[in-house]
């Protein structure tokens, strides 16, 4: 477990400091999804995706659950992630960091706007909508368009 | 197999856990039987995961390692509870509860009837009690009366000549009717008495019996049968032809009285 702590920790804790934006919130959700993998190591498959990848989804949803004061909308277990770059290396990671936040300067603010509110804030399309004054329509559209865009840039 | 077009914007916001309600529903029996679907959400996890690079940087608090591994070590592997993380719903617990509750329920509405029952039953045992000491009363009143072994004694005025007498106890709303006479003048073989309810309405004689008396001079009627509620101004004995016809009186009238 110290072997994989010091490997994807940092992904884990920054992902909810991003969130959370409070660092013992963040710690706490760290520490809670090491103890799941812990708990249950059967919860993640190792033949369906990257470790990093994995307890970044989990981290992500286990920090937004923290910030809406809500119970878990999903078990770990139920949580397959599939992507095609490997973030078990240091190097991959930042060659990845390093892609998507370009490709996220390089969207339409408005497009951007909605995929941040909906993936660090954790905000439904109704709530985006409501906050921006724009179709629900739109807005799902956005968030779609958002993540797709992310997935062709590691595709090319 | 490739995603349904129609559920890929839901799908998003499934994967980002931002759809609700009957949308969610939909998409979750959908995802059930659809593995193109299933697959295009591993995908949007993926595309979550990229998302997700775009926070690295901070490394966690120091001391944070060493809590972890110290809350490890006191936790057995594959038994950790994770503080706030809500249990997977059971439904075979939940069936359970819900039997449990459902028999209690029936258990008390069970215990309610066979009181109220129990109720229904100790009145029902008061009355019939009360009933019979009215019965065995009315029976030993009627016994003392009409009995062939009672003693009968008329007390009447020294050297008075016996003249026939009848005495009628008539109930109206139970219907009842007894009557009592004696002093009869013997009968010829083809003739019988008959006694008369004579109605306070003023309709015609209702017939209340036949007697003959005994050698005594003694006679009774207990309860013939009567049209029910019938208020009796009078009763009356009449002698008639024992062939009949009994229905209204045709004979000489022997004695009556009003009520």
């Amino acid at each position: 477990m110290a072997v994989l702590y010091d490997r994807y920790s940092s992904i884990v804790y920054s992902v909810a400091l991003r969130v959370l934006t409070d660092t013992v919130a963040a710690e706490d959700v760290l520490e809670d999804v090491f103890m799941q993998l812990w708990g249950n190591p059967g919860s993640f498959d190792s033949s369906r995706g990257s470790l990093g990848a994995w307890l970044a989804v989990i981290s992500r949803n286990r920090a937004i659950d923290a910030l809406r004061k809500r119970c878990p909308a999903s078990d770990i277990e139920d949580v397959v992630v599939s992507i095609t770059p490997d973030l078990a290396a240091d190097a991959d990671r930042s060659r990845v960091a390093g892609k998507v936040r370009e490709l996220l300067g390089t969207m339409p603010a408005a497009q951007r706007a909605a995929l941040e509110l909906a993936y660090f804030e954790g905000l439904t399309h109704t709530e985006i909508a409501a906050k921006t004054g724009e179709p629900l329509g739109t807005i799902k559209t956005r968030i779609r368009a958002g993540l797709t865009a992310l997935r062709k840039a590691f595709q090319e | 197999m490739s995603a349904h077009e129609q559920y890929a914007e839901d799908l998003t916001l499934y994967a980002l856990e931002a759809l609700e309600g009957e949308a969610r529903a939909n998409l979750e029996k959908h995802l059930e039987n659809c593995s193109g679907c299933r697959q295009e959400l591993e995908q949007v996890r993926g595309d979550m995961a990229m998302m997700a690079m775009s926070a690295t940087g901070p490394k966690p608090p120091q001391g944070s390692r060493q809590r972890l591994l110290d809350a490890i070590a006191k936790e057995p592997r594959g038994l950790a509870v994770v503080a706030g993380r809500a249990p997977r719903f059971n439904w075979w617990a939940a069936f359970g509860w819900a039997a449990a509750v459902a028999m209690l329920v029936v258990v008390i509405q069970l215990r309610r009837e066979n009181w109220a029952l129990r109720e229904s039953v100790e009145q029902l045992d008061s009355l019939v009690g009360k009933q019979t000491i009215e019965l065995e009363n009315a029976r030993r009143v009627a016994d003392a009366i009409t009995a062939p072994d009672a003693q009968q004694v008329e007390l009447v005025t020294a050297k008075t000549p016996a003249v026939p007498r009848g005495k009628a106890f008539y109930l109206r709303n139970k219907n009842s009717l007894v009557f009592v006479a004696s002093n009869l003048a013997p009968l010829a073989s083809d003739r019988i008495y008959e006694l008369w309810l004579l109605p306070r309405s003023g309709g015609p004689p209702i017939a209340a019996g036949l007697f003959k008396p005994d050698a005594n001079g003694s006679a009774s009627v207990v309860n013939p049968p009567l049209p029910a509620g019938v208020e009796a101004k009078a009763f009356a004995v009449t002698l008639e032809q024992e062939s009949g016809p009994h229905d209204s009186p045709r004979g000489t009238a022997v004695m009556a009285g009003g009520a």
